[in-house]
């Protein structure tokens, strides 16, 4: 594959492996351990058993016809991660870790989550496959996404609240790091997002490419040819890869980041990293990073608990470069419409996050022709949003 | 001015006593007036942290002097100049910095090092950059005559001779799994780790941390090494006494310094 990173994971500039020394030998032997079972047909195999009969795979590439009514452009597609188990494409990353993780002989893995649905994920590999299970969330993404808190625990996990810093995702993936260091022999880091030192970006990724490997033969299937964009929403950025793997080399295809603006890119409370941030180095890669000028990382905003991150995937750092993918702005306020927009036109309540990927679409798809279609992917559903967006426009819910 | 070296080679026994602060915790004017109090009750070699807004390889301890720190709005470039006063009053102690790879990265790696030596500093020790990734750092230091000093730890099994082999200033040997901070009891065998250092690479000293608070401690650790770092127990002394910690801090670290003199 032209887009495999180089040695020690470079994908362009981007990447590597800055990391504390204590974790290196760790790193080197997840690395191994992948190596030998990515084309390991047993692996796979019990990995697309799961896959299929436990996470409910593959997932539906929906025609969205009200929508595409509505816009009066391209033809809207939606592909259902929501409808996975546990309710996002989290599942797809989390079974295929996991399953390393036991092959490798840990009995314990530890994650951080935003907005909860990766904790979530994680816990319920944990609850399946027997193992034990710790997750790190920050306190103020605790307080936002209290249900998914207790879907944790109710899964048999231990949430840790973590205060320091912001309180939100980027302290929880600090506190996981310095959890791994201390206890490495019998823990697995299932780091959640396409970040983090090599080998995590190409593992998520992998794992997360079935989204794509399914929506460009569903598509194919359904118009006959392929789409004109991808749509998909990017924090660290692991859906979305997902849902431009497979397309990376069909030229004709545009592919969309939609990152979170929060209150808008010329404020400083904004999360659009490719937007506003510079090249840095941060939680083992390089890669963007909002920062200021003296690379003291930024307290960054979003609405949205799971793109409320100051980083970036160190291959979507590389596709930007390249120019093979663009990524735009959404603000909260066009998110929280979109939201409520789905939920309307098509019956389907999107997550937050996804709903800054529908947002973009509900701009794009009018400029276009009605031959041409585009992909969004749907990475999760909108239960766990509901009450925040009831706040957000001012109704207080008691659940 | 003295080199890192030097440091190793200062007391009778061979041993060092390293000691680490925070720039800016609680402010600038006090990390001066702390540098200097260490300095002339005899510590060997001082890391000064640059803070950083998310410095991963902490426990609590330092995890708050870096944001005490920021919260006073302090930056890379202010601590230069408080070198550059330490220098000033002809207070010559080797001296490296402890930071993050983004806090050099952002200010230009180039840049950073010339700037480190002009103020009048050593060396650096850079915790989230491993062997892997050091040449980007480690040549445009090397350009300006500074050390980047590599850290082993209780993992690091093999990586450990190709790690020393390449080694600048001082081998700083992680004594425990985790973060920084006060532990009651080191576990690891801190004499093989040593011994694989000093197979590999003879004339580079190792140094100890992570962990050490007490003289016995320190003596111990320098006696199986060159020498014992503290940091999380100076950053303790100063989170409690705030402004007035140089008199708590020079008592502590002139226990400190005997301890090790005489391991």
């Amino acid at each position: 594959m032209s887009n495999s990173p180089s040695s020690r994971g470079r994908f362009g500039i981007h990447g590597g492996q800055y990391i504390p020394e204590t974790l290196m030998n760790a790193v080197i032997e997840l690395e191994e351990a992948y190596n030998r079972y990515k084309d390991d047909s047993s692996f796979n195999a019990e990995l697309t058993d799961l896959l299929n009969n436990y996470a409910g795979r593959p997932s539906l590439l929906y025609f969205a016809a009200n929508m595409t009514a509505d816009l009066g452009g391209a033809k809207v597609y939606l592909k259902r991660e929501d409808l996975n188990h546990t309710g996002a494409h989290k599942i797809n990353n989390v079974l295929g870790q996991a399953l390393l993780a036991k092959r490798m002989g840990k009995t314990r893995l530890i994650a951080e989550t935003g907005a909860g649905q990766h904790g979530v994920a994680t816990a319920t590999a944990a609850a399946l496959m027997g193992m034990e299970c710790l997750v790190y969330m920050g306190v103020e993404d605790m307080e936002r996404q209290a249900l998914n808190v207790y879907r944790m625990r109710l899964l048999g996990a231990e949430v840790r609240g973590v205060s320091a810093g912001t309180g939100t995702l980027k302290d929880a993936v600090s506190e996981t790091f310095r959890e791994w260091t201390n206890r490495i022999d019998d823990t697995h880091y299932c780091l959640g997002s396409v970040m983090g030192p090599h080998p995590f970006p190409t593992i998520v990724r992998d794992f997360q490419a079935v989204i794509s490997r399914e929506a460009r033969a569903q598509i194919l299937e359904a118009e006959g040819r392929l789409p004109d964009a991808v749509l998909a929403c990017v924090g660290g950025g692991s859906n979305a890869i997902g849902s431009f793997y497979h397309f990376i080399g069909d030229e004709g295809v545009r592919l969309i980041g939609c990152e979170a603006a929060g209150r808008g890119i010329d404020t400083w409370e904004t999360a659009a990293t490719m937007n506003t941030g510079k090249l840095g180095i941060f939680h083992g890669m390089k890669s963007y990073f909002c920062q200021d000028e003296y690379g003291q990382i930024a307290p960054v905003y979003s609405i949205s608990a799971g793109l409320d991150y100051p980083g970036v995937g160190p291959e979507h750092a590389w596709l930007h470069d390249t120019g093979r993918a663009e990524y735009v702005p959404v603000t909260d306020e066009e998110a929280v419409s979109a939201f409520e927009y789905l939920s309307r036109t098509e019956g389907v309540i999107p997550a937050i996050e996804s709903a800054h990927a529908v947002a973009h679409a509900i701009k794009l798809a009018p400029t276009m022709r009605p031959d041409q279609s585009i992909i969004v992917t749907l990475s999760g559903r909108g239960d766990k949003d509901v009450a925040a967006i009831a706040r957000y426009r001012g109704e207080d819910l008691h659940e | 001015m003295s080199s890192i070296k030097d440091a190793f080679a200062h007391n009778d026994n061979g041993k060092a006593f390293i000691a680490f602060v925070t720039a800016g915790d609680p402010s600038l004017d006090v990390t001066e007036e702390l540098v200097i109090a260490m300095a002339e009750e005899g510590v060997d070699l001082i890391e000064l942290g640059i803070p950083f807004s998310d410095p991963t390889a902490e426990g609590t301890v330092i995890q708050d002097a870096n944001l005490r720190a920021l919260a006073q709005g302090v930056t890379t470039d202010d601590v230069f100049d408080m070198v550059e006063r330490v220098r000033g009053r002809g207070c010559s102690v080797p001296m490296v910095f402890m930071t993050y790879a983004n806090v050099v990265f952002s200010y230009g790696i180039e840049r950073f090092a010339k700037r480190e030596r002009q103020v009048g500093m050593q060396g650096i020790i850079l915790p989230d950059v491993p062997f892997e990734e050091k040449a980007e750092f480690a040549e445009p230091f090397a350009a300006e005559g500074l050390e980047l000093v590599s850290l082993i730890a209780p993992t690091s099994a093999e990586r450990i001779g190709a790690i020393a082999r390449e080694a600048q200033g001082f081998v700083y040997c992680v004594s425990s799994l985790g973060v920084t901070g006060v532990r009651n009891q080191i576990t690891t065998d801190i004499g093989a780790m040593v011994k694989l250092v000093r197979t590999a690479n003879p004339d580079v000293p190792v140094a100890v941390g992570f962990g050490i608070s007490t003289p016995e401690q320190a003596a111990r650790m320098a006696a199986l090494s060159d020498g014992a770092i503290v940091g999380s127990a100076i950053i303790k002394l100063i989170a409690q006494h705030g402004e007035g910690c140089v008199e708590p801090v020079r008592a502590y670290v002139r226990t400190m310094v005997e301890a090790v003199r005489t391991a």
